[in-house]
């Protein structure tokens, strides 16, 4: 069950903008195997969404996608035939998107849009079909499943309408689920339970998962494997109890102090933030793209950041070799 | 759904109860239709008589009452001019328009959607240029013109198709091309707004995820909710082109309910005028439903509102 399943090296996006291209996603390197959950976590803007994009292939033609690699189970993603594509979304890798009450299409049952992806790969009647979506409704928690087939998208509510989109990406047994911002538009009350359920979900049926999130606490309870996006660069990756006991990159770091933790964070007490802005990604790029935020940059954050491994799977880039300096400043 | 059909048929009916009443008397607004039948040379005793004759000293109301009981079941009176049942008179001329209209919104509907949807396909493209340079003709260029210059080519230059008259099928295509040339334009902008809007859409995206074919994702996905204006559209359209094709109809000397209603009007043929403008009207109404039904046969959010 360790086998890798998507292996990506040197991932780049580069869009076309008026006057030059936004270098949105420069060189990232990541892995997953069968049955892990690889948690992407990041400001908004940092590349998360179309990473994830780019990996099913859903990027619009303008949008240029190069990487060294990028496997999934074998097939290279970016050289695969749009037929070759196809025949794996929706059967061996689904999406799970940010905004549930946008994403079904109003004019179509949810029925008919669940039974879809399986009526398209699978040689099944539309009675097996209709069976596995409503068992696949229960599993996400959603009653009197079969009357619910005929209803249209506008007659649920956004949690429904996400446990839908839920129950609508397993339909074929995906291998890898892509879940970006899966809970972000969902009213705070159910976030955790929605996501307590696509978790436990994915762990029973054995499946792969990127979750894309900014909620670290989240992370915090399901990833197996974390990955801190920043500006288009991987700044730190490794396994999640890694990257939590010991963050090494500053922002990992900032990001970290930005929780208040019940019993540590005085009542109070100003909530950690970063400050500053993203850089503008359009044009060169060189140097640490962190630097202009980061309290300890020095002359040599200007030129190449050499990449750190204080585990066998535990890395990170910074000029700062053993990173957590300011830990003292941090704990303030 | 049914109790949606059952609601709009109401609306319907009560539109067409107050069309039918507004199109009685703005004929009498128009001025003294007795003094108008009578002629220009006609007595006072004249015109008075006439007056009697015709019921026209009777209160307003009155004569609305009988003339709608009587259109009721099918009885539009008497032709002043013809002298034959009005019933009868359009019921000849009405073939020629609904069968013209017909194929006139068949042509720009099977011309209009497709490059529409094209066009939407490949924004910029040279398939977008030429469906937009289609367009900007279409609107730009007059009717009769575009008629005259059909007739030039293909009837007299070629002898391919008849001039005009009402024969033969082969007499209905270059009218059929004139008048749903005329009604391309929107549809065909229409179509490919909506679909651009459409294609855009977080559900789209959805659909590609599935791993749904690019077809599919265009026509089951796309097309059903961007087409749901342009429906809208083709029912006025197909209203305007039932009651306005007088241009076309004098083009090709088709005699239809169109050219009917202009010959009456400048004739002061008051009973044959009253029953266009009604039958004209009944066909907006008519066509306005359906496409009602349609919509919400198509987007089942309308039918709860």
């Amino acid at each position: 069950m360790s086998e890798t399943i998507l292996n990506v090296k040197g991932l780049t996006i580069d869009i076309p903008v008026g006057g030059g291209t936004l270098h949105a996603v420069r060189g990232i390197d990541f892995d997953l195997k069968r049955g892990e959950v690889l948690c992407i976590v990041g400001e908004s803007g940092s590349g998360k969404s179309l990473t994830s994009l780019a990996l099913m292939g859903l990027l619009g033609k303008r949008i240029k996608v190069s990487a060294e690699q990028a496997d999934f189970d074998g097939t290279a993603l970016l050289q695969a035939s749009p037929r070759e594509m196809r025949s794996l979304r929706g059967a061996r890798m689904s999406m799970i998107f940010q905004e549930p009450m946008t994403s079904l299409n109003p004019a179509y049952t949810i029925g008919d849009q669940l039974m879809e992806a399986m009526l398209l790969h699978r040689q099944v009647s539309r009675a097996e079909a209709r069976a596995r979506a409503v068992d696949l409704l229960e599993k996400v928690g959603i009653t009197a499943a079969g009357s619910r087939l005929g209803q249209y998208p506008h007659q649920l509510s956004g949690g429904l309408r996400q446990r839908v989109m839920i129950a609508m990406a397993l339909m074929c047994e995906p291998e890898l689920i892509i879940a970006d911002e899966p809970t972000t538009a969902l009213d705070v009350t159910i976030q955790a339970q929605i996501l307590r359920l696509l978790v436990d979900l994915v762990r029973e049926m054995g499946m792969a998962m990127i979750l894309i999130t900014h909620d670290l606490g989240v992370v915090a309870r399901v990833a197996d494997k974390v990955a801190v996006m920043y500006a288009g660069e991987l700044v730190e990756t490794g396994a999640a109890a890694e990257v939590f006991g010991a963050p090494m990159h500053p922002y990992t770091r900032g990001l970290l102090r930005c929780i208040p933790q019940p019993g540590k964070t005085a009542r109070g007490a100003p909530l950690g933030t970063i400050p500053g802005i993203v850089p503008s990604l359009v044009g060169e790029v060189a140097g640490c793209v962190f630097r202009t935020r980061c309290d300890e940059a020095v002359e040599t954050c200007r030129g190449r950041i050499p990449r750190h491994g204080p585990g066998e799977t535990h890395s990170f880039r910074c000029v700062h070799e053993t990173g957590a300096k300011a830990t003292e400043k941090e704990r303030v | 759904m049914l109790q949606f059909i059952l609601r709009r048929l109401g609306l319907a009916l009560l539109v067409a109860f107050t069309v039918s009443f507004i199109s009685f008397s703005l004929l009498f607004l128009a001025g003294d239709p007795a003094a108008a039948l009578a002629g220009e040379t006609a007595s006072g005793e004249d015109i008075e008589a006439i007056r009697r004759v015709y019921g026209f000293d009777r209160p307003m109301l009155v004569q609305y009452g009988d003339w709608l009981f009587a259109a009721l079941r099918g009885d539009f009176g008497e032709s002043y001019y013809f002298k034959l049942p009005v019933a009868s008179l359009i019921a000849d001329r009405l073939s020629v328009t609904m069968l013209l209209g017909v194929c006139g919104i068949t042509f720009a509907l099977l011309t209009a959607v497709p490059l529409g949807v094209l066009a939407a396909m490949r924004p910029n493209s040279i398939i977008d240029r030429i469906a937009l340079f289609l367009s900007v003709a279409g609107q730009a260029l007059p009717s009769f013109w575009f008629g005259l210059i059909l007739i030039v080519l293909f009837a007299i230059q070629l002898r391919w198709l008849p001039v005009s008259g009402t024969a033969t099928w082969a007499h209905f295509v270059m009218p059929t091309i004139v008048l749903g040339y005329y009604a391309m334009p929107a549809i065909m902008r229409l179509t490919r707004a909506g679909m651009l809007e459409v294609l855009s859409s977080d559900y789209i995206r959805t659909a590609r995820a599935k791993g749904a074919s690019e077809l599919r994702v265009m026509f089951r996905h796309a097309l059903r909710n961007a087409i749901i204006p342009v429906v809208s559209l083709a029912a006025v359209q197909m209203g305007f082109m039932l009651g306005g094709s007088i241009v076309v109809e004098s083009i090709f000397a088709l005699h239809g309910a169109g050219f009917l209603a202009w010959e009456s009007i400048s004739r002061n043929d008051l009973p044959t005028v009253q029953a266009l403008i009604l039958i004209f009207s009944m066909f907006y109404i008519v066509f306005t439903f359906l496409a009602d039904v349609l919509n919400a046969w198509l987007d089942p959010r309308m039918r709860s509102s």
